[in-house]
């Protein structure tokens, strides 16, 4: 077992820097905005995280993930806490994360309107970009993909699907 | 998630309700895992049913908090008998086929709506807090419930037969969504409930939208069914909770 000294909340970023959502493994938790707050006191460590979506099955594996990095850099002594308010918003996500995503070949979310959810009876005007070719003539296939958090589009112009993460 | 709030039982038996809710229509949804009629479709029935698996986990968790008796989310779900349920008995009906389960995903996620977005200001802030998130959730399970709706209710003779007689078949079991007692108007009067009163024609106008849309008829009827709220189920619902529940029954205090 290494010990090693109290860390800072800069120390502990630091290594939270490597766990990444299961689901989408080019992001880690910080890029999606899932980590909430870190903070330490002594060698006691608190880990804030949010869900994306209230039946996001990661979580346990986030938690679990969170705790074992932490364990593997000498500070076992984690408390992971969820927190549900303020809600998680793709508007959390960062310009990193975004980038990243387009590169795994996924759609990155626009930027929500402010004010309440907005919800729309008929056809969306959203403009979805292909992420392997750049182009706008795409269309949705279906809304609900194999995460909760994205839909299934294809490309029109080079023919390819592709996921697309929803702005929530 | 934990809060630690006071005592409340008013406040435990609500999230109680809205919890068994979510939760039973999430159990509904999932006998549709490998039998929807597209492979999408099974993707996001089971999509929607996660969202309110989820909501129900947050809900009871928070019931179970304010109860102050110590019991969790499982204890809730998996060791009450029937009469200890507290939800609509809409979410509990059969699914009946495909055009059935869209009716009333319609009409509970037209319901959803509105109250979700009511919830998020609660004066208690940990349903508040679940509220903003499933407030978000719903959005999309209305959104699809519409565009079902008006394919199968414009669509073909056949489709348009079934949506409607599918909306006529559930149509009498929303209007328990909307009924008070004395619990839910002193929980309105301290701002931690919605008001129903003000949550039915926000409901009306969406569903009414819809159907015009659908070129389906609002059905006409007097027969208001009731009791869900009182622990009094219908037939279907017995086994429904079996399904849901054996497996945890059978194996007390079993892990992965």
């Amino acid at each position: 077992m290494v010990t090693a000294a109290a860390p800072t909340a800069e120390d502990v970023r630091a290594v939270l820097g490597e766990v990444v959502d299961p689901e989408i493994p080019v992001l880690t938790i910080d890029d999606l905005g899932v980590l909430r707050d870190v903070e330490v006191d002594g060698e006691h460590v608190v880990v804030t995280i949010t869900p994306t979506y209230s039946g996001c099955p990661a979580m346990d594996e986030i938690r679990a993930d969170v705790r074992s990095a932490l364990a593997r850099a000498g500070w076992p002594d984690v408390e992971v806490r969820t927190v549900l308010s303020p809600a998680w918003t793709t508007d959390w996500m960062s310009d990193d994360g975004r980038r990243k995503l387009r590169e795994f070949g996924i759609a990155p979310p626009g930027r929500r309107a402010d004010g309440p959810v907005l919800v729309q009876l008929g056809p969306r005007p959203d403009v979805v970009a292909c992420p392997q070719c750049g182009s706008a003539e795409t269309e949705e296939l279906t809304r609900f993909a194999s995460t909760s958090c994205k839909s299934m589009w294809r490309c029109l112009a080079c023919r390819e699907p592709f996921d697309h993460f929803k702005a929530h | 998630m934990s809060t630690t709030a006071a005592v409340d039982l008013d406040v435990a038996q609500y999230c109680l309700r809205l919890g068994d809710d979510a939760l039973v229509l999430a159990q509904r949804l999932s006998e549709w895992s490998a039998r929807s009629p597209q492979l999408e479709e099974d993707v996001a029935l089971m999509n929607v049913a996660l969202d309110l698996l989820g909501q129900a986990r947050n809900l009871l968790t928070l019931a179970g908090d304010r109860e102050g008796r110590g019991r969790s989310e499982d204890d809730l779900a998996f060791l009450r008998d029937e009469t200890d349920f507290v939800n609509a008995q809409i979410v509990e009906l059969d699914n009946g086929d495909f055009g059935q389960t869209m009716a009333r995903q319609l009409l509970v996620s037209a319901y959803h709506l509105p109250l979700w977005q009511a919830l998020a200001s609660s004066a208690d802030e940990g349903l508040a807090g679940i509220a903003g998130k499933a407030v978000k959730e719903v959005a999309y399970h209305l959104d699809h419930a519409r565009s079902w709706l008006v394919r199968l209710g414009d669509g073909t003779e056949e489709s348009h037969r079934r949506a409607q007689a599918g909306l006529d078949a559930v149509w009498p079991y929303a209007a328990e969504l909307f009924e008070t007692d004395e619990l839910l108007s002193g929980l309105v009067e301290r701002g931690v409930a919605a008001d129903p009163a003000r949550l039915e024609p926000q409901w009306r106008a969406t569903v009414e939208a819809v159907l015009a849309e659908a070129t389906l008829k609002v059905p006409e009827t007097t027969w208001r069914p009731s009791g869900g709220r009182r622990g009094q189920h219908t037939e279907a619902f017995g086994y429904l909770l079996a399904e849901m529940q054996h497996l945890h029954r059978s194996h007390p205090g079993g892990r992965w």
